[in-house]
């Protein structure tokens, strides 16, 4: 669909400054209201741990924990999470001590490709967290909202049921 | 794809306010599909209102009735999994675990489940006709590949499909919409929400413009007992319904007292038949008497080529979905086909 | 050198941290200054061409740099040889932006460039082309009347055509005791790796270019971008480091690798372009084919004619081939054949090889085709097989170089359980569900290309290796370091294997399940030389107790060198390195097949994959509770790695059978469904049980470490397992993939 273009939305009244607390850091950005988060994390905080497979919440590769909760960075604008708590990738670990997620997707050769791994493992995170999922079959049903492409499927599950299971997940 | 302008509201009245002085704008909430259909170029609001920090849309409380008020803004999974609703309207939360993922339902409100647009491919490609998104251009789904449309309920001008699975759950249990308006407040029986293509396929429902949704009421009936909710698709999640089934179930020893049956992923909306669940009041529930409901659920059922065979699925679907409701606990995660 | 082996060890990847922690960065993710991002605009028609193009509101919005199309592009190559790649099939490779001509829908037309994403994304909606539209054609069943067979070129080395026909097919067929005639039909597929297809560029000034590009091959993108552009092939360097995923679709130079640099050359900026969801269904993919399958045995289940015409799509100016009517007689002998395959040409992109190109599609017409010829003559399917087991090949009539399949078969089964399988369909239950076993053989190419290896030990006695190769996400890195250490006896910790970028010495891109044979061997060749030069260095030393020390007298372990007759007398790496006065002793050296001796050989990958279906007997729905594959590849240097990559295929064969098909809407000339939500590929709920069994199979003639290669082998027998266990459920043969389970009911 064609429209005029909208150059009085570029100016700086309709900047928006978004204050987010990123792996337990304060970060402001100044940003036009239509930035993604996700591409206010990779673009400009230089966050790229957080991926883009698709755009349009369809395949699970930007899931980050926002407040708590794990969401798709991709359908959310970056304007509507201010003064929320974001957790990505990058801030799972515990400086070099490895989440026991993360161990055990390098356990499980649960990745190849590696590009959908962050977003699994943040989904992982979240998942555990809501304490919903008792069974291998409930923690699969969990889980699809997380595509992996290469096929890695099993590990991945392998990996969440064994830190489920052992009571490490938080 | 166009730019817009953003601003927050923190009452319902602001937000109402806010949307008749400009424009083009659009109610913000979770954004699962406002901002996608905004990147696809579908949707192409001026300005977007926040609604997310209204404090009232996001309550979930029970009511002098007996039922229970379920805020516009709050979020679908915090709904499936919320106490009274597992233990009192179970088809409601099987119905919303069956849809989506977990992490679109962390972020889909309840209000804007209702106005989810359809998934049907040709609405969500901008360089092809569609009379759902430019009324006039035509459908090219009735001639092209129509797997996924409908079979009950669908017009000449279009054949797409209402992609929720909470709302067939909804329909089911008679909830009621609350909406706020300029002119002022109202309440829609849901039966009466979502409306059917006809000659008007870009108008989804009868909200008029400006109204905004400020909650969902469910009645105090919640068919705890006996409920199923069974979701048929091409993967075993994460896929839109090729048919799904919400049945609800009170009875009395073997004999139904009431049923409700609707269907998801076969019309423009969550499909019912008064006739066929007076049918099966007084019936025995078995395999037969639900056969002989969805064969009046079905009555009037067109496939389009590739879709034909939503009808016999649909019949099947709901005999199946009428015995797990009668032992509800055979469901499985994805509201798959019990085992 | 047999202390402390690595090989065939289950090492866990060397970059897993670097992958779970979101360090690992791909193409897009680069930190560059003042970088300008691309957006590209695709065309909506399918066929005609562009009359008008309007930018002049696109460049009004702040922060547009430039809008790019054919009206105003740089001067560009003027061959066509010069836009060729390593992989372009015969034909006239597609110019991006090259003139107002569409040849297929989603085609490139415009790169708007802008100061940030998301400006350039919208100023894309901004253009106003105006477009003159033909008739297209993209329906390949309406357009059988155009098939013709390929035409010959670079390519056919690797997927050369059928063979001719033996005996007398027809007559054979004819009058064959028992006779099985079926169409296969499958659809489009396309990649989807779930990185978005992007290149950053960065322009170094003076012609120079550092490109970070999601690729399969940095060289091969090398030499495309300075032959296109004019440039000299030393000042152009891609980096390709983490790919995320690619499954064929990196084979060749993607357009957004074009356009980026064109926009960096004519901007003299750095510029990354990253393409969409919907963009990603705009270039390769596998090809949709119709198989007509003709197979005639004896009342004893003996093969007496094997008869298999393939058509498949092509575009309108390339002839892209996949092998799939060679497969059959490579694995059943038959005294008459008859091949055919035959390339019809639509209104779409070439075609491209995706994980187990041709074989894929082409073993599940054979296989099925198989089950089908058991189930009439009432025999056992795997008996069926080991009643036409060949050890040669048939179809060359040369012997393999090894060929364990029949221990797949026999080791597969009974992990299985296929003796309890009952043959009558529908007469296996599960509640509501009935339940199918079904089975299929795989087999695949056992591909080595020339590679080119540095090898060097440093002064801190660690051993570093360069190779241009990528690691896709096979677990290259990890392979590639077990062996080099245990060539030189170093940990894993002690070698640096640097990869994914152009600047280092040679590889292909990597495809056909050969890079561990082809960077390996060449690690070996290399690791030799080196020990050779070790030795040398280290018997100048004064006093040396090496100099007489032959090459076969030395062995190397924990880092040291020692006579091997005397292993108390060593010296460390470090030392010898020392008295190279700190300077590191390297080599480089090629690997290659050796192929006058292999030219008496047959060389193949095989595999047996059984399958159990629980299909919903009033619904349909299908679930593939449990698979096992076993799988005869030559030596596995990394069974935790090769086991991912065997099961990740075999989730692709659940797939093929039961998800992922690209709908074309053949009134409209345009994939309908270029989205992942509406592009199936199985989600964690669809993937059960799923077994990975490596045969014994050791091949001393293949190449210096006995490896063949796990890409592709796992997918290659799924989708004939799948179907065939959902036949022996429901009784129902579905020739159509994927299978729709309201098909079942």
């Amino acid at each position: 669909m064609q429209t005029e273009p909208q150059d009085h939305l570029f100016t700086k009244q309709n900047t928006c400054a978004v204050n987010l607390k990123v792996n337990g850091e304060d970060k402001k950005l100044f940003i036009l209201p239509w930035v993604s988060l996700l591409d206010g994390l990779r673009d400009h905080l230089h966050l790229t741990g957080t991926k883009k497979g698709c755009d349009h919440g369809q395949c699970g590769a930007c899931t980050v924990i926002c407040d708590g909760k794990r969401i798709l960075s991709c359908l959310t604008l970056a304007v509507m999470k201010n003064g929320s708590e974001i957790t990505t990738v990058e801030g799972v670990a515990q400086g070099d001590n490895l989440h026991p997620i993360q161990q055990a997707f390098i356990d499980h050769d649960a990745f190849q490709c590696g590009y959908c791994t962050p977003g699994q493992i943040c989904s992982a995170i979240g998942l555990i967290k809501e304490g919903k999922a008792n069974s291998r079959e409930e923690v699969k049903e969990l889980m699809s909202g997380n595509l992996c492409r290469c096929g890695a499927n099993v590990g991945i599950i392998d990996a969440i049921m064994q830190v489920k299971d052992g009571g490490s997940g938080e | 794809m166009n730019n817009f302008e953003y601003q927050q509201a923190t009452t319902s009245v602001e937000a109402i306010n806010l949307i008749e002085n400009h424009d083009g704008s659009r109610f913000l909430a979770g954004g699962t599909n406002l901002i996608d259909l905004w990147k696809y170029n579908i949707t192409n609001p001026t300005e977007l209102i926040d609604i997310n920090r209204i404090a009232e849309l996001s309550e979930i409380r029970e009511l002098e009735n007996g039922g229970l008020r379920l805020g516009a803004g709050f979020k679908n999974a915090d709904t499936a999994y919320h106490p009274v609703v597992e233990q009192k309207y179970p088809l409601l939360s099987k119905a919303i675990l069956a849809g989506a993922s977990a992490q679109i339902r962390n972020m889909a409100s309840n209000g804007g489940n209702l106005l989810q647009r359809t998934r049907c491919y040709y609405f969500y490609d901008p360089e092809v006709p569609c009379n759902k998104r430019v009324p006039g251009s035509g459908c090219p789904a009735k001639e092209g590949y129509n797997r996924i449309h409908a079979i009950l309920g669908a017009s000449e001008h279009c054949i797409a499909v209402f992609p929720s699975d909470m709302c067939v759950a909804l329909t089911a249990l008679d909830a009621v919409v609350n909406v706020a308006g300029p002119e002022g407040n109202r309440s829609i029986n849901f039966a009466d929400f979502h409306r059917l293509p006809d000659d008007r396929p870009d108008l989804d429902n009868n909200l008029k413009p400006h109204e905004l949704i400020v909650s969902i009421d469910l009645p105090e009936k919640g068919f705890a007992a006996n409920y199923s909710y069974l979701k048929l698709r091409d993967r075993h999640s994460y896929a839109f319904a090729l048919v799904s089934v919400a049945t609800a179930l009170e009875l009395d020893g073997d004999t139904i007292k009431e049923a409700r049956i609707a269907l998801g992923g076969v019309a423009h909306k969550p499909w019912r038949s008064a006739e066929a669940e007076d049918f099966l009041r007084g019936k025995i529930a078995n395999a037969e008497s639900f056969a002989l409901a969805a064969d009046i659920i079905l009555s009037g059922a067109t496939g389009y080529g590739h879709n034909d065979f939503k009808i016999k699925l649909a019949k099947r679907a709901i005999v199946r979905n009428g015995l797990m409701a009668l032992n509800p606990e055979s469901q499985l995660p994805g509201a798959q086909p019990s085992a | 050198m047999d202390l402390n082996k690595t090989v065939g060890q289950p090492i866990s990847r060397l970059e897993g941290k670097l992958k779970v922690t979101g360090v690992a960065k791909y193409a897009a993710e680069y930190e560059v200054d003042d970088l300008l991002h691309g957006y590209v605009v695709s065309s909506p028609i399918t066929k005609g061409k562009i009359l008008n193009i309007d930018i002049s509101k696109a460049l009004r919005i702040p922060g547009v740099k430039d809008v790019l199309s054919h009206e105003n592009r740089t001067k560009l190559a003027w061959f066509d040889l010069q836009y060729t790649d390593m992989d372009a099939p015969p034909g006239t490779v597609f110019k991006p932006l090259y003139d107002e001509n569409i040849l297929y829908n989603g085609q490139p037309i415009a790169l708007v460039v802008a100061e940030d994403f998301e400006t350039a994304r919208y100023a894309s909606t901004q253009i106003i082309f105006e477009f003159q539209q033909e008739t297209f054609e993209t329906n390949l069943r309406n357009n059988l009347d155009k098939a013709r067979p390929a035409k010959k070129g670079f390519a056919t080395a690797l997927k050369p055509p059928p063979p001719p026909p033996t005996g007398d097919f027809e007559n054979a067929f004819e009058n064959a005791a028992c006779k099985v005639e079926a169409e296969f039909q499958h659809g489009t597929e396309h990649h989807n790796p779930i990185e978005l297809f992007a290149t950053t560029t960065v322009y170094e000034g003076k012609g120079k270019l550092t490109i970070y590009d999601k690729t399969q091959g940095t060289i091969n993108n090398q030499l495309y971008v300075a032959n296109i552009f004019g440039l000299h092939y030393k000042d152009v360097r891609v980096l390709a480091p983490f790919v995320g995923g690619a499954f064929g679709s990196g084979l060749r130079p993607q357009y957004q690798l074009f356009l980026c640099v064109m926009a960096a050359l004519h901007l003299k900026r750095n510029v990354r372009v990253v393409l969409d969801r919907k963009q990603m269904f705009s270039f390769s993919h596998r090809p949709p084919a119709i198989q007509k399958m003709r197979f005639g045995s004896d009342i004893n289940g003996k093969i007496t004619a094997l008869g298999h015409s393939a058509f498949a799509e092509t575009s309108n100016f390339e002839d892209y081939t996949e092998p799939t009517a060679n497969w059959s007689h490579k694995l059943y002998p038959s005294p008459n054949t008859l091949f055919e395959h035959n390339l019809v040409p639509l209104d779409v992109y070439t075609p491209m090889d995706m994980r187990a190109p041709g074989g894929s599609t082409a073993l599940h017409a054979i296989e099925c085709t198989m089950d089908e010829l058991a189930h009439q003559l009432k025999i056992d399917p795997l008996e069926l097989r080991l009643i036409n087991y060949s050890e040669m090949d048939p179809s060359s009539k040369k012997p393999y170089t090894s060929k364990a399949l029949r221990a797949c078969y026999l080791e597969a089964a009974e992990k299985f359980g296929w003796s309890n399988r009952n043959p009558e369909p529908r007469a296996m239950k599960r509640g509501n569900k009935l339940v199918g076993f079904g089975m299929a053989t795989g087999i695949w190419d056992a591909f080595q290309f020339p590679a080119r290896v540095e090898a060097m030990i440093t002064k801190d006695g660690r051993m570093v290796l360069n190779n241009a190769t990528t690691d896709i996400g096979t677990g290259t890195l990890t392979v590639m370091t077990q062996i080099a250490a245990d060539e030189l006896g170093l940990s894993l910790e002690e070698v640096d294997f640097q990869y994914g970028d152009s600047k280092k010495p040679f590889s292909m891109f990597q495809g056909g399940s050969a890079i561990t044979s082809s960077t390996g061997v060449a690690i070996v060749v290399a690791a030799k030389a080196l020990r050779k030069k070790l030795l040398r260095k280290a018997a100048e030393m004064d006093a040396s107790p090496f100099k007489k020390a032959k090459e076969d007298e030395v062995i190397f372990s924990a880092g040291k060198m020692h006579l091997k007759d005397q292993p108390e007398v060593f010296i460390s790496l470090k030392e010898i390195i020392a008295s190279n006065k700190g300077k590191a002793i390297k080599t480089t050296n090629l690997g290659k097949p050796h192929m006058l001796k292999l030219r008496k050989y047959s060389l193949a990958t095989h595999s047996a994959s059984f399958v159990e279906v629980e299909v919903d007997q009033d619904l349909g729905t299908v679930t593939v509770t449990r698979a096992v594959t076993a799988v005869a590849a030559g030596k596995i240097i990394n069974p935790k790695t090769a086991k991912s990559q065997i099961s990740g295929s075999m989730v692709w064969g659940i797939s093929k059978a039961l998800h992922e098909e690209t709908i074309m809407d053949d009134h409209l000339g345009k994939y309908i469904n270029a989205n992942l939500g509406e592009y199936h590929i199985p989600v964690h709920a669809d993937i059960n049980q799923l077994d990975v069994i490596f045969a014994d199979e050791k091949d001393d003639l293949i190449n210096e470490i006995g490896t063949k290669g796990v890409g592709e082998i796992g997918l290659v027998g799924m989708p004939a397992a799948i179907s065939n266990a959902i036949f022996n459920a429901t009784g129902k043969r579905i020739y159509k993939l994927p299978i729709h389970f309201d098909e079942l009911i």
